[in-house]
C-alpha cells in the first residue's frame, strides 16, 4: 500500500479493459458479476480491510465487484476501496436500484462528473412495478447522457442486454455542465492532474487523492458542500422529470419494516428472533450436530484410528507421539476441535448473520439499539460489529472501522474483547450451559451483562469527547436469496478454518510442550491460589485458562474434558468469557489500535475475569 | 421546531441542517435544506426515522435536534 492509502491493484488482471461494478450497498451487482464472469472468479480479501474484491476475466476484460457505497470518496473503508477502483476503472456498470433513484442516482451523477464511460443497469424494476412507480426510461437516458437498460437481476431479466449493451458505454453529462462557476473552478485544477477524476476529487476534498498531488493540491479550494449541494439539485430535478408516483401503493415489505421499528411489536420482535437463534445454535448445532460431529465422528472413530496409526508407526510413548497424538495431539485434539465442535458451530452462526444480513434487519436492529448503546458511549452501528463479535472476535475489531470516532473504536474493542463470546466459544458455552438449571443460565447471562454495561459506562465517563450519532440507511426488508446466503456463509466458514487452524496447531502443540516439561503443572499449582480459593474450582481447570490464553474457545472447550458441578460450571464460564482475546484477535487489537492499548484490555481482561468470577462464586454459590 | 418535536406521519421541510458532516451525508441520501420530508416513526428517546419516496433513513436524536423543520401538514 502506498503512503497516500491508495491499493495497487493486482497485476495480474492488469489486462486491455477494465470493467468496475459498482452502485449502492444491496442493489444486485453480484448476481450482474457472476453473469459476466462466468465460474473462474477470485474472491481476495483487500489489503488492511475486511473487503473481499471478487474479480474475473470477461474474454480479454477483467471484472471487478466493489462494495457497495452512497458516494464516492473516503468516508470508510468501503468507499475508499470502492474509489481506488472507480478511478482506474475504463468502463463502469453502475447498476442503480430503480425504487430508490433519489439516492442511487446521487453516485451515478459523481460516476458520470469523474468522466468514466459507464452504462446503467436500471435493476430491481419489478419493485418499481410493484410499487406503481412510472419511470421514463428515454428521457433518463437524455437526461444522463448514458445508456439505461432496465433489469431484474434476482429474475435474470436484462442480463445480456447489459452484457450486449457494454460496446455503447458513453461519458454523460456533468453537473458540472450546469454550473459554470464550478465549471471555471474544475478547469483550473484539471490542469494540474492526469485526468478529470483525480481534478473532481481534489475539489472534492478526498484526502488520499489530494496526497497524491501533495502540496500542489493544497491551494486547491475546498468545494465539496458546493458541489454536492449541485449534484443534488441535479439528481433531484432529473427524478422529478423522470419519475411518476402513484400514491397509496401498500405493500407487505414495507409494512414488516415499520412493524420491526416500532417498539410495540419490534421488541418482542427481536426476543423471539433471539429465541430463535439460542434453539438453532445453542441447542440444535451445539448439541444435537455437536454431538454427532465431536462425539461420534471425531472422538468415536477419527481419533482412535489416529492414535492407532501413530502407534503403529512412530509410537505414543515419545515426544513426537505424543505431540501429534496425545492427549492435547495435533492430529487429534486440535483436528476434533477444529471440525468437530467449531466448524458446525461457525457455519451455523455466519449462516444465521448472513440470512439477518440480507433481509434488511440488521440496520433496523441499530435503530432499536441507538438508545441503549449511546449510554455506553456508542450509537446503534456498533451493533453490527458487536453482533459480528458472536460471529468472531478478530473479524468483528476490523469492522469496528465503520464507527464514526477513534472513542467508540477503542470501546467497543474493548468490550467485544471483553465480553463477547465469539461463536466458536459460545457454541461451547452453550453446550455446557444448556444442561444446567435456568438459575446458572440466569445467574451467568446476568453476569456477563452487568460487565458489559459496567465497562462500557465506564470508558464512556472515562474517555474524552463524545460519541457520533446515528445516521443509517433503511433498506427494504426482503426474502434472503439462500443462494446468497449459503455462497457467504462458506466463504465466511473458510476464513475462520483459515484462520484458526494453524492458531490450534500450535496451541496443541504449545500445551503438549508445558506438559512434557512439567511446566503446566507448575502454573497449575502457581494458579491454585486463584482457581481453587477464588473461583472454587479444581486445580486442573488452570489448563483451560492456558489454553484460553491461546484461544478462548479453545479455552472452554478444554473444560468439556473436566467433569465440574453446575456452580463450577457457571463460574468457569463466566470467567473464562471475560477472559482475554484470543492470540489472533490481540494481534489485530495491536495492528488497529496500538500495543499499549492491547497490553491494558490483556491484562484488564485478566482482572475483571478473575474478579468477576470471584464475587459470583462467593455471593452465589 | 426540530425533528424530535415531529410526530409520526407528519410530512414537513428541512429548513436548516447545522453541523457540515450531517449535511453532506444527507445530501448523499437525497435530504437536503428544503426538501419536502415525512416522519415515517420515533423510537421514544432514540432515532427518528425520515422518509422520502421510498427510501428511509434513520437519524440519530442529538442529530435530529440539530435539524430544524418547518411543519408542512398530515399526510392523507
Amino acid at each position: 500500500m502506498s503512503h497516500c492509502g491508495q491499493v495497487e491493484i493486482d497485476v495480474e488482471l492488469q489486462t486491455k479493459q477494465k470493467i468496475v461494478l459498482a452502485g449502492n450497498p444491496n442493489v444486485g451487482k453480484s448476481i450482474f458479476f457472476n453473469y459476466l464472469t462466468g465460474i473462474y472468479v477470485s474472491v481476495s480479501n483487500y489489503p488492511g480491510t475486511t473487503l473481499d474484491i471478487s474479480s474475473g476475466k470477461m474474454d480479454e476484460a477483467a471484472v471487478f465487484d466493489t462494495p457497495g457505497v452512497y458516494g464516492v470518496g473516503s468516508l470508510n473503508d468501503e468507499e475508499r476501496v470502492a474509489r481506488d477502483f472507480i478511478m482506474s476503472a475504463d468502463l463502469i456498470i453502475n447498476v442503480v436500484d430503480a425504487s430508490h433513484l433519489e439516492r442511487d442516482l446521487f453516485l451515478t451523477q459523481q460516476l458520470i462528473d469523474l468522466d468514466k464511460k459507464m452504462i446503467i443497469a436500471l435493476n430491481m424494476m419489478d419493485e418499481v412495478a410493484k410499487n406503481k412507480i412510472e419511470i421514463d426510461l428515454d428521457l433518463l437516458e437524455e437526461e444522463l447522457g448514458v445508456p439505461v437498460i432496465p433489469t431484474t437481476a434476482a429474475e435474470r431479466t436484462g442480463l445480456a442486454a447489459v452484457k450486449s449493451s457494454l460496446n455503447k458505454a458513453a461519458k454523460g453529462k456533468k453537473t458540472f455542465a450546469f454550473n459554470s462557476k464550478l465549471a471555471a473552478e474544475l478547469i483550473k485544477v484539471d490542469d494540474f492532474c492526469q485526468n478529470t477524476a483525480d481534478a473532481v476529487m481534489i475539489l472534492e476534498e478526498d484526502e488520499n487523492i489530494r496526497c497524491q498531488y501533495k502540496t500542489a493540491a493544497a491551494k486547491f479550494k475546498d468545494l465539496r458542500e458546493e458541489i454536492y449541494t449541485a449534484r443534488r439539485q441535479r439528481v433531484d430535478q432529473i427524478v422529478d422529470s423522470v419519475l411518476t408516483y402513484q400514491t397509496n401503493s401498500s405493500q407487505i415489505a414495507r409494512q414488516v419494516g415499520y412493524y420491526l421499528l416500532k417498539p410495540l411489536t419490534a421488541i418482542p420482535a427481536l426476543i423471539i428472533l433471539l429465541y430463535f437463534i439460542y434453539q438453532f445454535i445453542g441447542v440444535f448445532v451445539a448439541q444435537t450436530v455437536v454431538n454427532f460431529t465431536e462425539g461420534y465422528l471425531f472422538s468415536g472413530i477419527y481419533e482412535p484410528f489416529m492414535q492407532q496409526l501413530i502407534v503403529n508407526t512412530i509410537g505414543l510413548n515419545n515426544f513426537i507421539g505424543e505431540l501429534l497424538a496425545g492427549e492435547f495431539g495435533i492430529l487429534t485434539m486440535a483436528v476434533t476441535y477444529i471440525f468437530g465442535l467449531l466448524l458446525p458451530l461457525v457455519a451455523a452462526f455466519y449462516f444465521l448473520l448472513s440470512l439477518l444480513e440480507d433481509s434488511g434487519y440488521l440496520p433496523r436492529i441499530a435503530v432499536l439499539t441507538d438508545r441503549l448503546l449511546q449510554k455506553i458511549g456508542l450509537n446503534g452501528r456498533a451493533i453490527i460489529p458487536m453482533l459480528l463479535g458472536f460471529g468472531c472476535v478478530t473479524m468483528a475489531t476490523i469492522t469496528t472501522r465503520l464507527l464514526g470516532t477513534k472513542r467508540e473504536r477503542i470501546i467497543s474493542i474493548f468490550l467485544l474483547g471483553l465480553a463477547i463470546p465469539c461463536s466458536a466459544q459460545l457454541g461451547v458455552i452453550a453446550g455446557l450451559i444448556a444442561q444446567l438449571e435456568p438459575f446458572y443460565i440466569i445467574v451467568y447471562l446476568m453476569t456477563i451483562f452487568v460487565v458489559y454495561v459496567l465497562a462500557g459506562t465506564f470508558l464512556n465517563k472515562v474517555l474524552p469527547g463524545e460519541s457520533s450519532d446515528l445516521i443509517i440507511d433503511l433498506p427494504p426488508m426482503r426474502v434472503p436469496e439462500l443462494k446468497n446466503v449459503f455462497s457467504k456463509t462458506y466463504q465466511q466458514t473458510i476464513a475462520f478454518i483459515k484462520e484458526a487452524g494453524p492458531i490450534f496447531v500450535l496451541g496443541a502443540a504449545l500445551i503438549t510442550i508445558l506438559k512434557k516439561s512439567g511446566l503446566l503443572d507448575f502454573i497449575t499449582k502457581l494458579a491454585a491460589p486463584v482457581t481453587v480459593n477464588l473461583l472454587g474450582l479444581p486445580a486442573q481447570t488452570a489448563t483451560a485458562f492456558v489454553m484460553g490464553v491461546i484461544r478462548r474457545d479453545f479455552g472452554a472447550a478444554g473444560l468439556t474434558a473436566i467433569t465440574l458441578s453446575p456452580a463450577q460450571v457457571t463460574v468457569s464460564l463466566i470467567t473464562l468469557t471475560l477472559f482475554v482475546p484470543c492470540i489472533a484477535a490481540m494481534m489485530i487489537m495491536v495492528k488497529e489500535r496500538n500495543l499499549k492499548e492491547a497490553i491494558y484490555i490483556w491484562f484488564g481482561s485478566w482482572l475483571i475475569a478473575f474478579i468477576a468470577g470471584g464475587i459470583v462464586n462467593f455471593l452465589i454459590f | 421546531m426540530t425533528l424530535v418535536d415531529i410526530k409520526a406521519g407528519t410530512k414537513f421541510i428541512i429548513a436548516k441542517i447545522e453541523n457540515k458532516k450531517v449535511r453532506l451525508q444527507a445530501l448523499r441520501f437525497g435530504i437536503s435544506e428544503g426538501a419536502e420530508i415525512e416522519c415515517a416513526g420515533l423510537i421514544p428517546g432514540g432515532p427518528v426515522i425520515l422518509k422520502k419516496n421510498l427510501q428511509e433513513i434513520a437519524i440519530g436524536r442529538r442529530t435530529a435536534e440539530k435539524i430544524i423543520v418547518k411543519e408542512k401538514g398530515m399526510v392523507q
